[in-house]
Formats: C-alpha cells, structure tokens, sequence
C-alpha cells in the first residue's frame, strides 16, 4: 500500500521548498495534477517547482487565459497548463495535451486538474492543495504508479531529514 | 489590379478574426467568429476554445472577411497576422493561413504583436495619431504597459508578475457567484456596493516600478468573503456581501491600475496615454483614466469598444511595419506564451521542441 506525503505549510518560503523538493526528485516524462480551490497557491507551487527545475521564477506567470505555457529549464521542458476555463475534456485534447503529456522529456504540471481526469496518464503525481489558515496549507501528495511512488518517496525522505 | 488592401487574421486565443484594411487605414470588414452572422455557418455552437476550432472557422472567415469588404485576393498588397502571444495552437493556426496565403499570392507576410495592435486600436476610424505615447494593454491575459515612441518601436515597460486584471475579475466573479465573463457582472454588482465597505489591498503600488500583482488581491477577496480558511470558513459567499466586495474589489484593481499608468506617465514623459483590451471596457476604470488624464493633463485615448476585446482590425498596424520594411519571411515562426519584460524569449519554446 502506497502512502500518501502530507506537507503542512506555514508560509509561501516553506511551500517553495517543498515544491523544490519535489522538482529534485521528478523524472522526466512525469505529469503533477494539481488540485485545490482558487487561491489556494496552485500557481505558487508551479513557481517554486519550476525554479527547482531551472526555470526563472518570473517567467511563470497564472496560464488560465492562454491555457498552457512552456517553460524551457536545465534539462526538461515544463509544460504548465491550466484548464480553468475548459468546458469538458475533449477541449483539452484539442489543445495537443496528449503530445506532451506522452513527451519524455516534458514535466507536465496540470492545474484543476479534476477536471480532465479521465486524460491523466494513470502512473502520475496528485498533489492536493487546501488551506488551513491564512498562510497554511496543508499539501497532499499521492503517487499514482511505480514512477511516482518514487519521485513520493524521495519527497518524504527530504521532508522527514 | 489595385493593390491597396491588407488582409489581417488574428487567431491567439478564443476568436478567430479577419478584416481588410486599406492602405489609407480605413477598416473596410472586421470580421469575429463568434459574431452572429457566422454561427450558422458551422451548425451552431463552436467549441470555443481549441485550436482545432480555428480550423474549422479560418476559411469561411477569412472569406468573409473579403466578400464584406468588396475586394477579392488578387487586391491584396499583403497578409498579416497575429504570431504572439497566445496559444501555440492557435496561433499555429492563423500563421499557416497567412504564409499559405502570402506564397500563393506572392505578397508579403507581416507578423504582428498582438498587445502592440491592442494599443494600436486607440487610432483606429481616423481618430487620429497615437504616437508618441503610454500604450497600455488590460484583458484577460495581459496587463502591459508601454513606452510607445512609433508603431515600430514599442518597450514593455511593466507587466503583471501573477494574473492578469482581467483574470481577477473572472476569478473574483467564481469566488462571489457571480457569472464568467467576470469583467462585466463583477461591474454590474458593483453598482449597488460600497467601494470603501471592505479594505481591500492595493498590490505593487508601495513597489517603485511598473509590475502589476493581482493573485494576492483575490485571495483577500476571498477571505474578505468568507472568512480566513479553517473550520469557521463559508463555503459559499453570502449574497448580501456580494455587492459591497465586488465594489471593493474593482475600486482596488483600478487604483492600482490608473496610478500604475501615472506612474509610465511620468516616468516616460509622454502626454498621451492609449488603453486597449478588455478590461478597457470597464466604465470605473474609464471614469478613473479620465480624472487622472485631467489632473495631469495629458492626452487620454481609449480603444472604441468593439475594438477592445480580440478582433483583427488592430492588425492595421501591419501597414506602418511594411512602410518601415518590417516583413517577415515565411518560415516566421510562433511566440506563444504571454509576454513578459524581464526575458521576453524565456518562453519561446515551440511545440513539440524540448
């Protein structure tokens, strides 16, 4: 049985380091699916996830309007999209998902990603994002295969050290 | 043969567009698929996002964009097209017809910035010269401020480091139940509140420079709305909160706003100031641009209404890029993204590219 991380956040410093933890560990190909109520920081932690991954932190920005951004960091492409304003499914294929979702050398990070669940590649990281306060969050994080049991896992090691 | 006209296409994000424009700068069809007169034409309801829409739509607008200006292919002196920012897809979309067009035809291909035409629409109907000035771009993916010398020599002089102002006010409307698009039901709801009723925070205007921050503000709105997260929080907006938080909330935006656009002002010491996009419907937004256009006696210019949301007659700017040279060639590439100032090529990875 797989175990779920759960992260408890006091502040934006501490979501952005385990949103670098979790880009240390991430292999290529991997796809993050985030979910959490607006203003819960899902586009924070996409932040802090790209800069661990070589991204300039200033070069994210929210994707709602444009729905999908590339970022170009040190060794993959980060595909950040965000399906808040799709209407069902089918218009996330439309977008060409798929070519990158099945990309190896892309990390997909996916916002309100419930809504397009039925897309997800089934070995892929849940990340849930709830507030708990006015600057706490509690982050939960669930592998959805051998892939992201690991990348799990390496997060735990570096919450628990 | 009478060479005169410019095909524009505009394909970045949600509408496909189309108009001619001919070469004296009048706008002779300006054509929006999600115009009525089109909606028969592909049985209904489009998807409307999605780049395999634009498909769909390009042809039978572009068509129309001529029958309705009178003019067939053989008079165009040209083609231009939006190729950034926006949606890789779409925009992939639009540059295809537009090169496929320019080969066929041997004419040249021009590339627009799309944020650049947003301003750009300020002059369109003959209202007269727009440069030098501020140019400044509020809607829903952008909120962009300019240092407009020419229609050739724009610098992004400040952006948004979250959201967008007008993606603020699509979210503020989710948080307050209030219906998408937000920009105009969070007005409407605002008409009845109290703007001073809840202290709402005004990002970035203590930070010397001309970045827009607005993620922060709509989570105070939703605090403001139903308390701080934790067990007492509501799940819902109460609606008699609605109108006083929705005031509040718009009063905040377009503070930051007008004195962020003061602030370009001066630090530019231009004396015209040019609004486009969405949010530049806005009438708090208007009535605020125009006090502060008084005090400091400057030049206000606001893009006509039809012009501020995404169409393709801001594309006339194309006929000031090919009187400077500035075509483009057809293996011309895409931009998408949204635009950025501190490295504006940091997202110019292509599709499929890694």
């Amino acid at each position: 049985m797989i175990e779920d991380v759960i992260f408890h956040s006091d502040s934006e410093a501490e979501t952005d380091r385990f949103a670098r933890w979790c880009a240390a560990g991430v292999p290529a190909g991997l796809t993050f699916a985030l979910t959490g109520d607006l203003g819960s920081g899902k586009t924070h932690f996409v932040r802090g996830f790209c800069a661990g991954l070589g991204v300039r932190p200033a070069d994210v920005t929210s994707p709602t309007f444009v729905l999908m951004q590339l970022y170009r960091g040190t060794m993959y492409t980060v595909c950040h999209f965000d399906t808040y304003r799709l209407g069902d499914p089918d218009e996330f294929l439309a977008l060409g998902a798929e070519e990158y979702l099945e990309d190896p050398n892309c990390v997909c990070v996916i916002e309100w990603a419930d809504r397009v669940e039925s897309l997800l590649p089934s070995d892929h990281v849940r990340l849930s994002i709830r507030a708990t306060g006015p600057t706490q969050r509690q982050i939960t994080m669930t592998p959805g295969g051998p892939q992201s049991h690991l990348l799990v896992e390496s997060v735990r090691r570096a919450a628990n050290g | 043969m009478n060479r005169r006209h410019l095909l524009a296409i505009e394909s970045s994000c949600d509408e496909t567009a189309s108009a001619v424009i001919r070469d004296d700068g009048k706008i002779l069809s300006s054509i929006v698929a999600s115009q009525d007169q089109l909606h028969a034409e592909f049985g209904g309801v489009v998807p409307e996002i999605a780049s395999r829409a634009h498909v769909t739509r390009i042809v039978p607008v572009l068509s129309s964009a001529l029958d309705a200006a009178g003019i067939s292919r053989t008079d165009l002196a040209a083609v231009a097209v939006t190729s950034e920012p926006g949606l890789v897809g779409s925009l992939l979309v639009g540059l295809t017809a537009a090169k496929t067009l320019a080969m066929c035809l041997d004419i040249p291909l021009v590339t627009v910035n799309h944020i650049e035409a947003h301003v750009y629409a300020c002059g369109l109907d003959e209202q007269g010269p727009i440069f030098p000035c501020v140019g400044f771009v509020v809607s829903g993916g952008h909120t962009s401020l300019y240092d407009c010398v020419s229609a050739v020599d724009f610098r992004l002089i400040g952006g948004t480091t979250d959201d967008a102002a007008g993606e603020a006010f699509d979210k503020v409307a989710r948080i307050l139940g209030l219906p998408y698009p937000g920009g105009p039901s969070v007005a409407a709801a605002a008409e009845s509140g109290n703007p001073r009723a809840f202290d709402m925070p005004r990002p970035m205007l203590k930070n010397p420079g001309l970045d827009f921050s607005f993620s922060g503000l709509k989570t105070a709105v939703l605090y403001a709305a139903r308390g701080v997260p934790g067990p007492e929080q509501l799940s819902e907006t109460p609606v008699d909160r609605v109108p006083d938080l929705a005031a509040s909330f718009q009063a905040a935006v377009v503070d930051v706003l007008v004195q962020k656009a003061r602030r370009a002002l001066k630090q530019t010491r231009h004396r015209r100031l040019c609004v486009g996009g969405g949010v530049a419907a806005n009438r708090h937004l208007r009535d605020q641009l125009t006090a502060m256009a008084q005090q400091e006696n400057i030049e206000l210019r606001i893009a006509p209404l039809k012009y501020c949301t995404d169409n393709a007659a801001m594309a006339a700017i194309a006929w000031e890029y090919l009187r400077a040279g500035r075509t483009a060639d057809l293996d011309a590439d895409v931009l998408p993204g949204l635009v950025r100032r501190r490295s504006p090529h940091a997202t110019s990875a292509s599709p499929g590219s890694s």
